[in-house]
């Protein structure tokens, strides 16, 4: 962010940024920054908090009247709404236990789909409270069609061939496997009171369903392998920093 | 909560401490007042509509989000794992304001909104960006844009 600040604002654009990360913007020193409390994936501090959103924007153009800089402010409050009950979250579905035998791809597949038809109504529910928003469809491919392909990889490991065509088979892992976590994700935050977190979701996800169990023995896999592209996203991107304590490379 | 705070101390510090590319000296343009700046948005969240494809490892390239789009269907291919997606599935102006700064057009305090905002996808290398970033510029200039808000995940 603070590298794109600098190429901008040195073609002549006046840039504005918001630094989710304090220590970035103190060494990079872009001309105006704004740094925020907030976490990580939420630069405006929360959701459907409209007119703390607009404080934070309106304090980030506001660097603009500055004479001189770099300048770097604070944004000096927590977004709004109380930690999420800990407690409290739980999925709307209850699963079966994750399957045990990660070696036989239908059977793989067959609990993967049982899971998919069980978050089915939810993640539909979800949608429509969005207003029809949703962030599954990245890869193209249909829920089953992603649980056929994931319950491969796990099996097939580097003779993956992939189904998406032009895409080598890590990236259309990385596709699908993205969208299925949204699919669980948009199903989980079903809920009415719609306060839930990545964290909790992802204890929910990586913790308790097959899917996740799944895609950690992937990761597992992939931080050894051979195969250069998988082995690539294995490092940071599959599993999230908060559930990494799941796998065995941490 | 994906919070820095809350994140276990190693991989904190492996984030916050990561190797940053030095551009130098700080630039310096002199804006237009804010109320007569025409302002874009900025993302790095690897926001796009849907229709167009998704993001892939190690691409500087960015998307287009033309001001008129029904900015509740974007969808996000970020490759990181690593931040909280939930935010922004249950309201996208968590991370990409667009009706917060029509709102401040409306309002006055500034000018007016351009026609097209843009995203990139911030695990990017910003030497991977920078051709592409530079050519950017000269698009917003076409637009007639005097100031851009970036907005990171």
């Amino acid at each position: 962010m603070s590298g794109l600040a600098h190429i901008l604002e040195s073609e002549g654009i006046a840039t504005v940024a918001i630094a989710l990360i304090r220590k970035h913007a103190e060494d990079m020193k872009p001309p105006r920054a704004l740094a925020v409390p907030f976490e990580l994936g939420r630069p405006l501090g929360a959701p459907n908090e409209p007119d703390f959103q607009r404080r934070v924007l309106r304090d980030l153009l506001e660097l603009l009247e500055e004479d001189s800089g770099p300048v770097l402010a604070d944004f000096p409050d927590e977004p709004p709404g109380a930690a999420p009950d800990m407690e409290g979250w739980a999925c709307p579905v209850n699963f079966a236990a994750p399957v045990d035998d990660l070696s036989d791809e239908d059977l793989i597949r067959q609990a993967l789909l049982q899971e998919i038809s069980l978050l089915k109504p939810w993640y539909e529910e979800s949608k429509q409270t969005r207003g029809g928003r949703t962030n599954f469809g990245i890869s193209g491919k249909a829920p089953e069609e992603i649980a056929a392909y994931i319950a491969h990889v796990v099996t097939a490991r580097e003779d993956t061939e992939s189904t998406i065509p032009d895409t080598p088979a890590h990236l259309a892992f990385k596709h699908m496997a993205d969208d299925m976590r949204y699919y669980y994700m948009e199903a989980a935050i079903a809920r009415p009171d719609g306060r839930a977190s990545d964290v909790e979701i992802g204890n929910w996800l990586w913790g308790e369903t097959t899917l996740g169990k799944v895609l950690v023995t992937i990761r597992d896999w992939a931080m050894e392998s051979e195969h250069p592209g998988f082995k690539a996203l294995a490092v940071t991107a599959m599993v999230p920093t908060h559930q990494r304590h799941r796998t065995q490379h941490g | 909560m994906v919070h820095l705070r809350e994140m276990p101390d190693h991989l904190r510090e492996a984030l916050v401490n990561q190797e940053l590319p030095d551009f130098g000296d700080t630039p310096w343009v002199e804006p237009k007042p804010l109320s007569e700046c025409r302002v874009a948005l900025i993302s790095t969240a690897g926001l796009h509509r849907p229709e167009d494809p998704p993001f892939t490892p190690g691409a500087g390239d960015y998307r287009i989000i033309p001001d008129d789009t029904d900015m509740g269907a974007l969808t996000m291919s970020h490759l990181s794992t690593n931040f909280d997606r939930s935010g922004f599935y249950q309201d996208v102006n968590t991370s990409f304001p667009a009706d917060r700064l029509h709102e401040l057009a409306d309002e006055g305090v500034i000018g007016s909104v351009a026609s097209r905002h843009y995203s990139f996808m911030g695990a990017t290398p910003p030497t991977a960006m920078e051709p592409v970033a530079r050519d950017l510029a000269k698009v917003l200039k076409a637009d007639n844009v005097d100031a851009v808000a970036l907005v990171p995940v």
